[in-house]
């Protein structure tokens, strides 16, 4: 596998990764028609529902969970541990990923079979084992082909999804010798058969998580293929792996919650398989893996944590509504951002974790319409997250200082000039009435291009008068 | 932390009217129409001499120094316990949404805060404040809308252009595919990552060419001169008007509507 799959160091090159998705037809249409297909399909599944007091209720219990979440960790960890689960904290990444090797070195593990989890992503833990020596192969539909086209995921629920039928086809033909075709029962039958061997044989199974239970010390996982259960488990020893805040008070939160996922992601009522684990095989159990663990895994969330506005990043359930339904993501896909969270939730989540030095174009590249925080299950004001983080990326609040890394280097001494003049024009209404009177009186001398604006529309015509100057003739 | 309710407040005797800098610049038209309607259902319309703008550029570019001085230019100009209509959502929902937050923590957040909470999108007040009961006197037409995504979601005005239209009886209202999709304005971001906004822009317009109509309305005049700019550019039979003009031709008695 090459590096640079697997590496996140071009998130600095949004705008030609962008510019290139918005030129290829393939990219738009693959992603304008399962987003569109998305869309109907939650707005149908939540036809009947009160929605608004649901995702009312929804941001309630995450926000309540967050108010509580040192002792909830700690109260996890101990119901945990009482269940036989034996819990891992990681500060980042690269601490996960040595702690996952660990766990697979004393068991003299060489293979690892893989569910869905964006947090071993966030990790890059498959790059990681793979230069441990250890192979690790992702179960999940879409993951698999992702990882066959060594590539990385294009959204965080359904990770190929920039991929039509036939380019799937001829990448496992290419890659595993079945047929060409567009029958997507028989591709997925390939695909489960190679899979069925190596879940026999994997000496471990990771997951991620959807909700960690602190009351019972249970790990829910919310899947569709069956390969949650078989990761979790058929292998011998089986590893957990999710961020610190995906913990919730008690079962009575997560039904809720769940209601608001599934119809919020690809619009099921129900999902096909929802797994609770509560402990390894017991001595009288016939199956299920010996061994379980939970690596809680930090990597920036607790700094999150600690700003009040800041905080509701963390509310997030991963659903994907509202990558889904943003149309920056629809033009440019998943793969343009260069993060591993792409999306609204990536904007506002990923300058976090990567700097906002090296993510200083995210937050810009939304035209705050808001459809992400209409549809977000949790209510999180992504909106207002994108421009406090704006205002974080230029330095731009004496009253409210900047706080997150890397936060100033957007800041150029050139546009803060100008936003200075515009300030000083627009403090002062007597400068304003006599400049836009000016403007308006020579509107013959405006020039016909307007930077960028022109590329692509005709420029505003100034209008003969101001409405400053109409309203005054008539009062007269 | 629930959305709060919109109280209406009983129709008043005065209102104060902000302009907004588009309108008052480009499209002024907007502006004397908002205030003819509003004058023609009995209302007096105070006009602040000292308004610019509302100061939503520099804020959502993150300079919040820049933004808070403009706006608390503003603050000054409404005095009086009269509601402050606004013909855009987009000015409106920075002066209702967002000055409480600007302000907070600062000598002037009580003002803010009054002047916040008297904030009205002015096709909301007409229709839902005056009441406003439309008789059409223009030709038969149909037109498409646009509403602009922050009066649909900041404002939450989406019904109230097609409920106004509604009442035009010679006007059919056609939908476009994703009406409720953003045209690609978004202020800066329309400079800032002109590929992205080109193509929201492009397919907005295809979608309203789409509806069989050479005409459509919009709330904002933001939207109005990103798509009647990309349609005027790319020569796409489309036309666009602010609606509160659009209403005013066909309403106007010296007029004779349009």
């Amino acid at each position: 596998m090459t590096d640079s799959a697997h590496h996140h160091v071009d998130v600095k090159q949004f705008h030609p990764r962008a510019r290139e998705a918005i030129g290829n037809p393939k990219i738009r249409q693959n992603f304008r028609r399962a987003m569109d297909g998305l869309m109907a399909k939650r707005k149908s599944a939540f036809e009947g529902w009160d929605l608004e007091t649901l995702r009312e209720l929804g941001a309630n219990i995450r926000l309540r969970a967050l108010a509580n979440l040192p002792d909830l960790l700690e109260q996890l960890e101990q119901k945990l541990t009482d269940n036989g689960i034996k819990v891992h904290w990681a500060v980042d990444g690269d601490e996960a990923c040595r702690i996952i090797r660990d766990i697979c070195v004393a068991r003299d593990a060489k293979s690892v079979i893989k569910g869905k989890s964006m947090v071993s992503e966030e990790m890059e833990l498959n790059h990681y084992l793979s230069g441990e020596g250890i192979e690790a192969l992702e179960s999940d539909l879409g993951e698999y082909i992702v990882q066959l086209a060594d590539e990385t995921p294009s959204h965080i629920i359904m990770p190929a999804i920039h991929k039509n039928t036939g380019e799937i086809s001829e990448l496992m033909h290419d890659k595993t010798g079945t047929d060409l075709s567009n029958d997507v029962e028989y591709l997925t039958a390939s695909a489960r058969q190679q899979l069925r061997e190596k879940f026999m044989n994997a000496d471990v199974g990771v997951s991620g998580v959807n909700f960690a239970v602190a009351e019972t010390g249970t790990l829910c996982l919310v899947e569709n293929e069956g390969n949650g259960r078989m990761t979790t488990t058929v292998p011998p020893c089986h590893i957990a792996v999710t961020g610190i805040e995906k913990v919730v008070p008690s079962l009575e939160d997560v039904s809720a919650l769940l209601a608001l996922l599934t119809r919020s992601a690809t619009g099921q009522h129900i999902t096909t398989y929802f797994n609770m684990i509560s402990g390894p095989r017991k001595p009288e159990e016939l199956d299920g893996p010996e061994e379980v663990h939970l690596v809680l895994v930090d990597n920036g969330r607790a700094t999150i944590y600690q700003d009040d506005e800041l905080l509701d990043t963390l509310r997030c359930i991963r659903c994907g509504a509202c990558m889904n339904h943003c149309p920056v993501y629809t033009r440019v896909g998943g793969h343009a951002y260069g993060t591993t969270y792409p999306g609204p939730i990536g904007k506002i989540l990923m300058p976090h974790m990567v700097g906002l030095d090296e993510g200083r174009h995210l937050p810009t590249a939304s035209s705050l319409c808001g459809a992400c925080g209409e549809v977000c299950p949790v209510k999180i004001p992504i909106p207002d997250l994108l421009v406090r983080l704006r205002q974080e990326s230029v330095d731009g609040d004496k009253l409210h200082p900047a706080r997150v890394r890397g936060h100033g280097a957007k800041r150029s001494s050139l546009e803060a000039m100008i936003w200075k003049g515009w300030s000083w024009m627009h403090s002062n209404a007597g400068v304003y009435r006599f400049g836009t009177g000016l403007a308006t009186r020579f509107r013959m001398l405006q020039p016909g291009k307007a930077g960028a604006w022109t590329d692509y529309r005709t420029a505003p015509k100034l209008a003969s008068k101001t409405l400053h100057e109409r309203m005054k003739e008539r009062k007269q | 932390m629930a959305d709060p309710i919109k109280v209406y407040p009983a129709k008043p005797r005065k209102v104060y009217f902000f302009g907004t800098c588009l309108v008052d610049m480009f499209y002024p038209d907007a502006g004397i129409a908002g205030v003819e309607l509003l004058e023609r259902e009995g209302i007096e319309v105070i006009f602040p001499q000292g308004q610019t703008c509302c100061g939503q550029p520099a804020y959502t570019s993150g300079y919040h120094d820049e933004a808070r001085s403009v706006a608390r230019a503003q603050l000054d100009l409404f005095p009086e316990d009269w509601p402050i209509v606004v013909p855009s959502g987009s000015c409106g929902g920075m002066m209702r949404k967002h000055y409480p937050a600007l302000f907070r923590d600062t000598g002037d957040e009580a003002r803010a805060a009054s002047v916040a909470e008297r904030v009205w999108e002015l096709t909301d007040f007409l229709l839902n404040v005056c009441h406003i009961k439309l008789e059409d006197l223009g030709q038969p037409t149909k037109v498409a809308m646009h509403t602009s995504c922050s009066a649909r979601r900041e404002m939450g005005v989406a019904e109230v252009g097609p409920a106004l239209i509604g009442q035009l009886n010679n006007v059919t209202l056609v939908e476009q595919v994703r009406a409720e999709e953003c045209c690609g304005f978004g202020g800066t971001f329309a400079v800032r990552h002109p590929e992205i906004s080109g193509a929201m822009v492009s397919e907005k317009v295809d979608a309203l060419v789409e509806t069989g109509t050479q005409d459509f309305v919009t709330t904002d005049c933001g939207c109005l001169m990103n798509i009647a700019g990309y349609a005027e550019k790319n020569r796409k039979p489309l036309t666009g008007q602010h609606i509160l003009s659009f209403l005013w031709e066909r309403t106007n008695k010296a007029g004779g509507g349009s």
